[in-house]
């Protein structure tokens, strides 16, 4: 058992194992960024960044992120470029692993970063897609964080901004001409939700250390199928902890 | 700045900024419209940090066009909250991309084309709130999205147009490409003979730009490679006092109505504590030709 840890030190180490070595990760922002730098730090060492700024990086940058486009991310890049050269890799199915934030999510893996209520007149304006609907629809397979609330996973989103499995029925995204093969997991402050191989219904598949199967449950907004071998997720390890605080010292994403 | 923006941004002008995502974004320019109150603009950007959102909350805007709009390292814009849920100040048109459907409705515009298609898009509901979008064959229709004028901010230019900007561009060049015009603020107004040295770093041809604006410290808050770095705090700041609109008025009063120009903005930040001090200089390219 490692020392103690936040919430989001825990998603930062659960999303860092999501990469696999070799991959080409569509980083996005917030907590995935420090996921990218503690995945090239252990057990991927040889996974490169894409950032839709237009970057693509091997090394993790050497200070303090607030934004993907800090100057600290520009510095020993392995190409700066225009947006549009980073999405043409993403539309020719080159990206192995995207990042989403969520704000709402259903069971189908949809996400809504658009609207909540009718958008004519929303009860909440969010920020909208930036790059998240095109990650959702291109890169090869994708994985959302968020907190586990039962106004965020909900039994039916607002808006599809980011499609996942749509209506759930098999083949919806080939039948839709969606490229890519959509999300893999969404990881929240209770657990991790996964789904079932060529998509579906999410099922929960692990929770999280000091946490019970039947309060996530609770905390899920449609009856959420639980797997019969639902496993305690692997706290962050002394090694995944040490690089989480190296790139993230004061923090800035994982301890306010 | 005063003179480029009264020039070329009159009222109802459709205006591309932040264009490079989250650096170089031309705040002190969006502080100049917000100053001489711009009104009916239409906004063009991919992501535009809290920009946008200033302007919004100013009662410049009547629609966005854009792929996101909030605070990027701490979320939810509230001006933009509060116009899209209680038209306050006033109600706001939006159109919704992503950030590649933003960029190909600029590339169309550029190679003047009704629309491009694309394969992003297919599967999310955006296509049914945009009227911009369409699928035709199993492809979505991007239609074009010419911005009548596009601001972007520099690292340098010369005072004919030559703009060199260095790090990740975003949507720069196309947003440019596809603006009637383009206006450009710059950390260094600098010789012609530096641009001139290195073409292949020249944002646009010279033809499209209608004012270079020598302001330092310009994109503050955001950062500027080898310039200065970003501001997080201004930004959490910002975020934090625009949750009321009396928080944001009185924000707005400090930082940007009662503030004569960035000359004067910049002695009220710490300038120096975000002054990029250890320089990285590429090695220069060698045009030599006989």
């Amino acid at each position: 058992m490692s020392e103690e840890f936040t919430p989001q030190e825990l998603m930062v180490a659960v999303a860092s194992r999501e990469i696999r070595d070799g991959d080409v990760v569509f980083v996005g922002m917030r907590l995935p960024i420090l996921a990218y730098a503690v995945a090239r730090n252990s057990h991927a060492p040889q996974a490169r960044g894409l950032f839709e700024v237009g970057l693509m990086r091997d090394q993790p940058a050497s200070a303090f992120l607030g934004t993907m486009g800090d100057p600290p991310n520009v510095a020993g890049a392995l190409w700066a470029t225009r947006m549009s050269n980073a999405m043409a890799l993403m539309a020719q199915g080159e990206v192995d692993l995207g990042f989403i934030g969520g704000a709402e999510v259903d069971r189908f893996g949809n996400l809504n970063t658009s609207y909540v209520g009718d958008p004519r007149r929303p009860k909440v304006k969010l920020p909208g897609s930036g790059g998240g609907a095109d990650i959702a629809i291109l890169s090869r397979r994708w994985v959302t964080l968020m907190s586990h609330e039962p106004r965020r996973l909900v039994e039916k989103v607002s808006f599809v901004t980011s499609p996942g499995y749509g209506d759930g029925s098999p083949g919806w995204r080939k039948r839709n001409g969606l490229l890519g093969g959509g999300p893999v997991a969404i990881i929240t402050t209770l657990g991790v939700l996964r789904f079932p191989e060529g998509g579906g219904e999410a099922y929960l598949a692990s929770v999280h250390p000091g946490h019970a199967v039947d309060e996530v449950v609770a905390q899920t907004g449609w009856p959420l199928q639980v797997s019969d071998r639902v496993s305690e997720t692997s706290a962050p390890t002394d090694s995944e902890l040490a690089a989480i605080r190296l790139f993230d010292p004061e923090g800035f994403w994982t301890r306010s | 700045m005063a003179q480029a923006i009264e020039r070329f941004v009159p009222d109802g002008s459709t205006v591309a900024l932040g264009v490079a995502l989250e650096p170089l974004i031309p705040f002190a320019a969006g502080h100049e419209i917000i100053r001489q109150q711009r009104r009916n603009l239409e906004l063009v950007g991919p992501i535009s940090d809290s920009l946008f959102d200033q302007l919004i909350g100013a009662g410049c805007v009547r629609r966005v066009t854009a792929a996101w709009v909030g605070n990027v390292s701490e979320g939810l814009a509230h001006c933009y909250r509060r116009a899209c849920e209680q038209e306050v100040p006033r109600a706001l048109e939006v159109r919704d991309h992503s950030n590649f459907s933003i960029s190909l409705a600029l590339w169309a515009a550029a190679w003047n084309v009704p629309s491009l298609p694309t394969r992003t898009l297919l599967g999310s509901d955006i296509l049914r709130t945009n009227p911009d979008l369409s699928t035709v064959d199993d492809l979505v229709e991007v239609k074009a999205v010419r911005p009548d004028v596009a601001i972007v901010h520099v690292q340098r230019a010369d005072e004919l147009g030559r703009a060199h900007a260095w790090g990740p561009l975003g949507i720069s060049e196309e947003a440019g490409l596809a603006a009637g015009r383009i206006v450009i603020s710059c950390e260094e107004l600098v010789d012609a003979s530096v641009t001139l040295s290195d073409p292949n770093r020249i944002l646009f041809p010279e033809t499209k730009v209608a004012a270079v604006v020598h302001e330092p410290g310009g994109a503050h808050p955001s950062p500027v490679q080898g310039f200065f770095k970003r501001d997080h705090a201004f930004h959490r700041d910002y975020a934090d006092r625009s949750r009321t609109v009396e928080g944001f008025d009185a924000w707005l009063h400090e930082w940007v109505l009662d503030v004569p120009d960035r000359g004067e903005y910049l002695k009220r930040v710490d300038a120096e504590a975000l002054r990029i001090k250890q320089h990285r200089p590429s090695v220069p390219s060698d045009f030599g030709y006989e």
